[in-house]
């Protein structure tokens, strides 16, 4: 629904459950899955306390599904809670907040453009991936570039977007072992798709490479990518590639 | 002014409290590993708890001063020596121009922390001077310390001492601040209910031994394998320091100073914030054995650590003060 003012109103009638992640944090959980509803709604309350952080809040966390916060509990108890415990004083200020429904501004989620070099070279993967969905390597390409995914959080290194969804047809389990996998390296895992930003071991199937950099320590913002973002990845030459690598630098 | 690696260790880094605010990027918080330890550590020179402070593994680096300046270690026991004389952890040492700082042993624990008085010219990263090692920022070039690496300090020592040889100043900073057990007391995590009874049993009725894949980033534990009542799969979620993740082969590991800050294994338990010092300073081999506590207990802990600090912290700028002053 849309208010008068031209903001639209969330009413906050999504389930979620809060527990304690240890002693110094606390995660509302929507449900233990990956839907673009409760996505929204996590991306929505993290953008929240961004803005209007709680008293001894240290940072807010947002995975698929569910927000974390990490609260300073020495800070907390210097401030007197009466609660009997200081989780529970945490527990009380995000109740209250989730009752709230979160007032956003329509703004436009940002787009961005990833190209990714899909020949053989930088996807050690697809071919494997391509015989066992029993369609061409041009195929897996043309589903990967046809559709638009969402970051739907951001984890495991610095810069690393799980997004999603992949289409069906292309979608495959991660490697059972994790091998060394180089930087740039596009991948799915399930119906997840994602970039490496740096070199690392990991398990998902590499289809491809972009010459961007996701994440550089240099840059005021680090990562290429938010939280939120939506993206769409076009196919470049090994040439355009080398090109694009350049300018990165 | 300098402090020179002579000789490079195994693994030593400069690191502060951690880096807040950006594990929404992926960007884990790093830090030092006994948070406890760098805090008492650098109270000892008069630094601010939270100040760069450099970690060593053993086998340490050997390090050479090349002007006085005032140090404290403490953490780990590698019994360490200035110009082959043994000298103590956790006492400040005034050293002198072309004084040579090495380790010979692990004699207890596993981090050594050296400070330096004053503190060090460190990289500023996201408002941390943390070496984050994926990452190549912060600390020192963004990496561990090598051989001829040279470590400007922020201020010149001072004072003016008399003597030619180095001094080992006579108080020692007290961190008995809670009982000795060895126990390290965890709280149960959101999947905790997914072991089995038996492998809850086992969790605290066993021990567990820590492996040689252990790093910073974590510490993985042998024992017999937990078992899961269910295999339904956990979506990726944030996972923090003391976090213990049940493997797919049922066996744990305990997430560290540089662990990821989501992961999708389940959390079966939380090691409590007030034990991380004590975990940290565990090493392969080392046996664990936890032992079930509550939110209250684990926060009242904590707060009772913090009130301890905070007397040390008193205690060392008093004696500082005097000692320099008389």
């Amino acid at each position: 629904m849309v208010s008068s003012n031209g903001f639209e109103m969330h009413s906050s009638i999504i389930r979620y459950r809060i527990f304690p992640l240890g002693d110094s944090a606390i995660t509302i959980d929507f449900g233990n899955c990956i839907d673009e509803t409760l996505n929204k709604e996590v991306i929505r309350r993290f953008n929240q306390l961004q803005q209007q952080p709680f008293p001894g809040m240290i940072e807010a966390v947002p995975a698929y599904s569910s927000l974390t916060i990490h609260y300073d509990m020495v800070a907390l108890r210097k401030k007197g809670t009466d609660a009997l415990t200081i989780f529970q004083w945490v527990e009380q200020q995000l109740l209250e907040r989730l009752e709230q429904p979160v007032e956003h501004s329509a703004t436009k989620e940002r787009y961005m453009k990833i190209s990714v070099c899909y020949e053989k070279d930088f996807a050690p993967d697809i071919e494997q991936l391509a015989a066992i969905k029993n369609i061409s390597v041009e195929e897996v390409i043309q589903f990967h570039t046809s559709k638009t995914y969402k970051v739907y959080m951001l984890g495991f290194l610095p810069g690393f977007t799980y997004m999603g969804e992949v289409d069906e047809k292309i979608a495959i389990p991660r490697k059972p072992q994790p091998v060394n996998i180089v930087a740039g390296s596009v991948g799915i895992a399930g119906k997840q798709t994602g970039i490496y930003p740096l070199a690392s071991p990991g398990g998902w199937q590499i289809i491809g490479r972009t010459p961007l950099k996701l994440f550089d320590a240099k840059r005021d913002e680090p990562t290429l990518l938010r939280v939120g973002d939506l993206v769409q990845f076009y196919p470049v030459t090994k040439k355009e590639f080398e090109e694009i690598k350049i300018t990165e630098l | 002014m300098s402090l020179k690696v002579i000789k490079s260790g195994i693994l030593d880094t400069i690191q502060d409290n951690g880096r807040y605010g950006n594990q929404h990027l992926g960007i884990n918080p790093a830090g030092a590993m006994d948070k406890y330890a760098i805090q008492v550590t650098n109270m000892l020179v008069g630094n601010k708890p939270g100040e760069a402070i450099i970690e060593m593994h053993f086998p340490a680096a050997v390090f050479m001063f090349t002007q006085p300046a005032l140090i404290a270690l403490g953490g780990a026991d590698f019994s360490a020596s200035i110009n082959g004389e043994p000298v103590p952890t956790l006492h400040a040492i005034v050293v002198g121009k072309n004084d040579v700082l090495q380790f010979h042993k692990p004699v207890n624990g596993a981090r050594v922390y050296l400070a330096v008085g004053g503190g060090l010219v460190a990289d500023n990263w996201m408002n941390s001077y943390s070496t984050h090692l994926k990452a190549k920022a912060g600390g020192y070039q963004g990496r561990n310390l090598r051989k001829d690496d040279e470590l400007l300090l922020r201020q010149p020592f001072s004072v003016s001492v008399q003597q030619e040889e180095f001094i080992v100043l006579p108080w020692q900073a007290d961190t008995k601040w809670s009982d000795d057990s060895k126990e390290i007391l965890i709280l149960p995590g959101n999947e905790w209910g997914r072991l089995t009874t038996e492998s809850k049993e086992n969790f605290t009725m066993t021990s567990f031994v820590i492996t040689q894949q252990s790093d910073r980033m974590g510490y993985r534990l042998n024992n017999i394998p937990l078992h899961s009542i269910t295999n339904e799969e956990v979506v990726s979620s944030a996972v923090s320091f003391g976090t213990i993740q049940l493997l797919p082969d049922g066996g744990l590991i305990v997430l560290m100073a540089d662990h990821q800050t989501t992961g999708g294994y389940p959390r079966v338990a939380h090691v409590i914030s007030a034990h991380h010092s004590k975990l940290a300073q565990m090493k392969a081999g080392d046996k664990i054995q936890f032992r079930l506590t509550d939110q209250q207990t684990a926060e009242e802990l904590l707060i009772k650590q913090q009130q301890h600090l905070l007397q040390l912290q008193n205690a060392c700028t008093f004696r500082l003060q005097q000692y320099f002053n008389k």
